[in-house]
């Protein structure tokens, strides 16, 4: 017996229309789209990236990326309160950057629906912590919706714009990198057709948050999640499916999915509304199977609220922390694994790095050389952390960087070391601006360096303020990034070139030994970015002498021969950036031919 | 039909993505439930990257556990060797005779792994010289198109669904260059001592 919505499951398919492989985050946007929504706005951030992208390349539709989660909420408030329908999208940790207007946005509610999109990432594929936003939807008392699969990506953000409106509320659409990142076949269908919005009128009981009207809204917010409490009862985005009645399985999202590989025969209680859960059919699903289980990730959410319900969840050995597959629902209900051949454990590790070319390196380099403690961010350059560079003492979360290295200098500084604070482009017009403002209001006298590399690299190229190439190529302005920390009231502002090794240590000993607080932009390009290659560099096997210093630069491209144990630099992936001949105290490296490019296609 | 899994490794940048997304499309043509699962981000900056590709009638989970995969598609040497546990014992193993040193080789902190290639020979792999076939087919940056022509061997989909795919997913300029290298993998695969 199956009691849902049947026609949203990609895999429980009827007829065959025709059907198109997309992300979960295309079918996001695509649902977006289809329910109407004219605007979209976001943040970059793995894995939510690609929905806005997506969603921006639509017919008929406004996108834009702004400089923080923050701000793209409060954009979408505005459009809400004209009327019309929006998307939102940011990953996980900018839901915390965004957390301050959601808050109060359940309070006011909505006039055109606003759809959020969440995008966890459990197991931290890309990201420094992996909180579970279920919290952030009870917390805050919005409505949250699981897909599993695209398919369902789809239809649950089309029926969270409904929500929406319907009960005056924002609604935020969860997903993981393994609904994000996951293709799956589904059923494209019409945009819907909304009426103009009626004519505005101005509502201060509704949109002026201030206590009088507050109090009444914050008492209007129960109403409505009682009424939510009675959809979540009936509504057929949760889906019983009762198999074999020893076990059922309560479970959401791509967890359903791992839970149905691994245990084909089990009942099921697929959650699709994950906020409010609905108590009464919970209820019944645990009174029809012998023992109830739930399995999710990364935290404990569904099992405590099932438990607050007085229902009794067994106890499962499920690891807390990371990502679920089919295997660990396996290992935990006792099924034997198959025999496998044997891992091969002592294999060199493969974690990611600076691109060959990357202009942090020499940055990073010269930091090493100058022993500064340095605290770092989030982007590519967190990167300069990993050896053989390992410069990076601290990476905790945007703009963190610059509000840290003002706390060690508050501390007393670290004896006989250098403290500097670096940050990104994107970043620092994210939420290094008022960190600085904090340091040169309160008469800190640091040294803080933007690495300015005219894009937002790391989440795959997305323009942003400094650079000013917006979302959907319409005309906007750089900012000049000079001119604006000179505005904040830093005096000792300059700009270097970080591919020139001299320049850069000059500049980091200058402004380190100055006592007044100091900015140093390093602007150049992201490697990918330049679409020329320069001819590669070759090592002269006369003049290496082996000394090892261009290993310490951590470039892809150069390696030691290992008979020889001279530098060797391998044509295909050298980009002829030049940063070793800078490094290399011999003049051993020099000019090359070019060669036939052995490096993989796009993708 | 049964589910199938097939896990395409190798080092972030070699161009994984795509060649799944062919599969997944050509599964798709075939008319079969198909499901795809990468990881985006911080790996694709030369880290160890896979992605996997599940089809059949019906396909619930979009990943995978060691045991469990059918074809391994490795674009590297390392990183066949790393994943080698999650092919099934009769599983089959594709690897691009090619092995990128990571970093901790290429600066002296670590050595190099030796007689990868006979362990994985020992363990049943086919080789493929996937980039010399690339710039033979006179689209060097097509090895990953070569690697889906020698895997498209053990498949049971047409050429001709192949080739559609690949026509409708490359560059206009590159289709013919991506067809012959898609055949010189095909090629290399039905020539040699390949058992599929
Ligand atoms: S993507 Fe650009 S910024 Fe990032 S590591 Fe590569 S070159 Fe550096
Ligand atoms: S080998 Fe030298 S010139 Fe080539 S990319 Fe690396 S640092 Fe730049």
């Amino acid at each position: 017996m199956i009691l849902c919505g049947n026609r949203v499951h990609g895999h429980r398919r009827g007829l065959r229309v025709s059907r198109t492989l997309l992300s979960g985050n295309e079918s996001v946007a695509r649902g977006a789209w289809e329910a109407g929504a004219v605007v979209g706005v976001g943040y970059p951030g793995t894995p939510s990236t690609e929905t806005l992208e997506h969603f921006a390349k639509l017919p008929d539709v406004y996108a834009e990326w702004t400089p923080n989660e923050k701000v793209a909420f409060e954009v979408a408030a505005g459009v809400s309160l004209a009327g019309s329908r929006v998307l939102v999208t940011m990953k996980h940790v900018g839901l915390n950057v965004a957390a301050d207007p959601l808050f109060t946005l359940a309070y006011t509610g909505v006039r055109g629906g606003i759809v959020l999109l969440v995008a966890d990432d459990p197991g931290m594929h890309s990201s420094q912590n992996e909180q579970d936003s279920h919290n952030y939807a009870a917390f805050a008392r919005v409505p949250m919706v699981d897909p599993s699969d695209s398919a369902e990506a789809l239809a649950f953000t089309r029926q969270a714009f409904e929500m929406s409106e319907r009960f005056d509320l924002p609604v935020l659409v969860r997903s993981t990198v393994r609904v994000s990142h996951a293709k799956s076949l589904v059923d494209l269908g019409e945009r819907v057709q909304l009426p103009e919005p009626a004519p505005y009128l101005s509502d201060p009981q509704k949109w002026v948050m201030m206590p009088a009207m507050a109090t009444r809204r914050r008492l209007d917010l129960d109403r409505r999640i009682s009424e939510l409490r009675e959809f979540a009862e009936e509504t057929m985005l949760n889906c019983l499916e009762l198999r074999n009645r020893s076990i059922g399985v309560v479970c959401a999202g791509a967890c359903y999915l791992h839970v149905r590989e691994a245990l084909p025969d089990a009942s099921t209680f697929k959650l699709g509304l994950t906020f409010p859960l609905s108590e009464q059919r919970l209820r019944e699903f645990a009174a029809s199977v012998e023992r109830l289980y739930v399995v999710e990730e990364a935290d404990d959410y569904f099992t405590r609220t099932v438990r607050s319900f007085g229902i009794e969840v067994e106890p499962l050995a499920i690891p807390k922390a990371g990502e679920l597959t089919p295997g660990v629902i396996r290992s935990a209900f006792g099924i034997l694994e198959p025999e496998t051949r044997e891992q091969e454990t002592d294999l060199p590790g493969r974690s990611p790095l600076l691109c060959a070319g990357c202009p942090h390196r020499l940055v990073f380099y010269a930091l090493r050389q100058a022993d500064a403690v340095v605290t770092g961010d989030i982007g590519c350059y967190a990167l300069g952390a990993l050896k053989p560079l390992g410069a990076m003492d601290s990476c905790v979360c945007m703009g963190s960087s610059i509000g840290m290295a003002h706390g060690i200098e508050l501390a007393g500084g670290v004896s006989g070391r250098p403290v500097v604070a670096v940050i990104g482009d994107s970043t620092f017009a994210h939420s290094g601006l008022t960190g600085l403002m904090n340091t040169v209001y309160n008469g800190g006298t640091g040294t803080i360096l933007i690495l300015d590399n005219r894009i937002t690299a790391m989440t795959g190229h997305q323009g942003n303020p400094i650079n000013g190439i917006t979302l959907q190529k319409r005309p906007s302005r750089e900012i000049d990034l000079e001119v604006l920390v000179r505005a904040l009231g830093v005096e000792r502002v300059r700009v270097e070139n970080p591919h020139d090794l001299s320049a850069t240590t000059a500049a980091i000993a200058e402004e380190t030994a100055s006592d007044q607080l100091s900015v140093i932009i390093f602007r150049a390009p992201c490697a990918l970015l330049i679409r020329e290659k320069a001819d590669p560099y070759a090592v002269d096997e006369d003049a290496c002498r082996k000394c090892g210093l261009c290993f310490r630069l951590g470039c892809p491209a150069i390696s030691r021969n290992e008979s020889t144990s001279q530098a060797s630099i391998d044509t295909a992936a050298c980009v002829g950036c030049g940063q070793c001949v800078e490094v290399c105290r011999y003049g051993a490296i020099v000019r090359s031919g070019s060669a036939c490019d052995f490096r993989g296609a796009e993708g | 039909m049964k589910t199938t899994t097939v896990m395409l490794c190798g080092v972030g940048g070699q161009g994984t993505i795509l060649a799944a997304d062919l599969l997944a499309k050509v599964a798709a043509a075939a008319g079969l439930e198909v499901k795809l699962s990468e990881v985006h981000g911080m790996s694709q900056r030369g880290g160890s990257v896979d992605t996997v590709v599940r089809f059949g009638a019906e396909v619930f989970s979009p990943v995978t556990d060691p045991g469990m995969v059918d074809h391994l598609v490795a674009f590297e040497v390392i990183e066949a060797a790393r994943r080698i546990h999650f092919v099934k014992l009769d599983g089959r193993l594709l690897v691009n005779s090619r092995t990128m040193q990571p970093l901790p080789v290429l600066t002296g902190d670590c050595a190099a792994p030796q007689d990868l290639e006979a362990l994985l020979a020992n363990e049943g792999a086919i080789f493929v010289d996937a980039e010399e076939l690339a710039c033979e087919s006179g689209s060097p940056k097509s090895a990953n198109v070569v690697l889906m022509g020698a895997l498209s061997t053990g498949l049971p989909f047409d050429e001709d669904l192949w080739c559609d795919v690949i026509a409708g997913r490359v560059p206009q300029s590159t289709i013919e260059a991506n067809l012959r290298a898609f055949s010189l993998g095909r090629a290399a695969c039905l020539g040699g001592e390949c058992l599929w």
